[in-house]
């Protein structure tokens, strides 16, 4: 399976995540600059954390005019898997491809911890390895991940099933001292109605060796790599002409 | 011309640096103040002399890069 990780000016987990593709699960795995034009044949791709383009006006916001961002939107459009983490989920958020807005986390502060995540849905592409339930610790390092959605729109999302993981104490119950941000509905993670886009707030690219404090985000990984649905998605990039893709 | 742009939070969505900006107003004695809403102020430089075309011209760079919509509203003033 070959990983595409877009790289924006500003990014800062890019290598992180390339490091997880292909030196943990020994994928190939390539960048892609924010001013390419093709995804070379990604079958999935990352948009990983950082401060694109400096985040200076909103988290995210001006990362969705990137060259790059049209070819990722025909991809995820035609289902291809694209996993965003952090400021990858923020830009996914302002790009319109998953629904919904971040705002400053509850407490104000930058919040960089381990945080604990139960699984709620196992029908994407990265968390298929998974069962449902389970519950993962993985680190975060955000200052806005509050996640929000006006009510008419967070009831689609939980009548969808979309919502994938949610912040809960080690136990997996949901309760409102555990999270770090004040994420409405205990929200971490969410996907598109199509499934196949998913954003989360957590790192799994820093939770795949025990060297570095814990190997729960090998399950997201995992799911991409090694499950049925994962080997079903295999070819997906190269299956799409160029002129599909640009 | 050139146009003022407010972008502030909209009314229901919670504001927590408001929030935390109105508590210590409280704490220092103003207990007059009971709600702080921040937001962000931008002014934009318009080659335009048409006040049609610098209120079309700001609406839309609000629209599409200034705010987003899902969280946030404007106002717009025009001289």
């Amino acid at each position: 399976m070959r990983f595409g990780i877009v790289v924006f000016p500003g990014s800062n987990c890019d290598e992180d995540a390339l490091y997880a593709a292909r030196d943990v699960f020994g994928q190939d795995a390539e960048y892609l600059w924010h001013k390419d034009a093709d995804l070379k044949g990604a079958d999935v791709l990352i948009l990983p954390g950082g401060f694109a383009h400096g985040d200076y006006l909103r988290t995210g916001a001006m990362a969705r005019f990137s060259p790059i961002m049209a070819p990722v939107r025909a991809f995820a459009e035609r289902g291809g898997p694209v996993l965003g983490i952090c400021n990858g989920f923020q830009i996914l958020l302002e790009a319109g491809l998953l629904p919904g807005a971040m705002l400053r986390n509850r407490g104000l502060k930058y919040r960089c911890e381990h945080v604990y995540l139960r699984v709620e849905q196992t029908d994407t592409p990265f968390t298929s390895a998974a069962t449902a339930g389970q519950v993962l610790k993985m680190p975060i390092g955000h200052g806005e991940g509050n996640y929000f959605a006006p009510p008419e729109m967070l009831k689609t999302i939980e009548a969808n099933h979309q919502v994938v993981l949610r912040y809960t104490d080690p136990q997996g119950r949901v309760d409102e001292a555990w999270s770090p941000n004040g994420s409405v509905n205990a929200i971490a993670a969410l996907c598109n109605d199509a499934r196949n886009v998913v954003g989360m707030m957590p790192h799994p690219e820093r939770a795949c060796e025990a060297l570095l404090g814990g190997v729960d985000g090998r399950v997201i990984f995992d799911s991409i790599v090694r499950s049925p649905k994962g080997f079903a998605l295999q070819g997906i990039g190269r299956r799409l002409q160029p002129s599909q893709t640009a | 011309m050139r146009a003022r742009v407010f972008v502030t939070l909209k009314k229901s969505v919670f504001d927590p640096q408001g929030r935390t900006i109105v508590d210590a107003l409280q704490s220092l004695g103003y207990q007059d103040v009971v709600d702080v809403r921040q937001g962000k102020y931008f002014e934009l430089d318009l080659a335009t002399t048409e006040r049609a075309h610098a209120e079309k011209l700001a609406a839309e760079v609000a629209d599409k890069v200034l705010a987003n919509p899902v969280i946030e509203s404007y106002r717009i003033e025009v001289d």
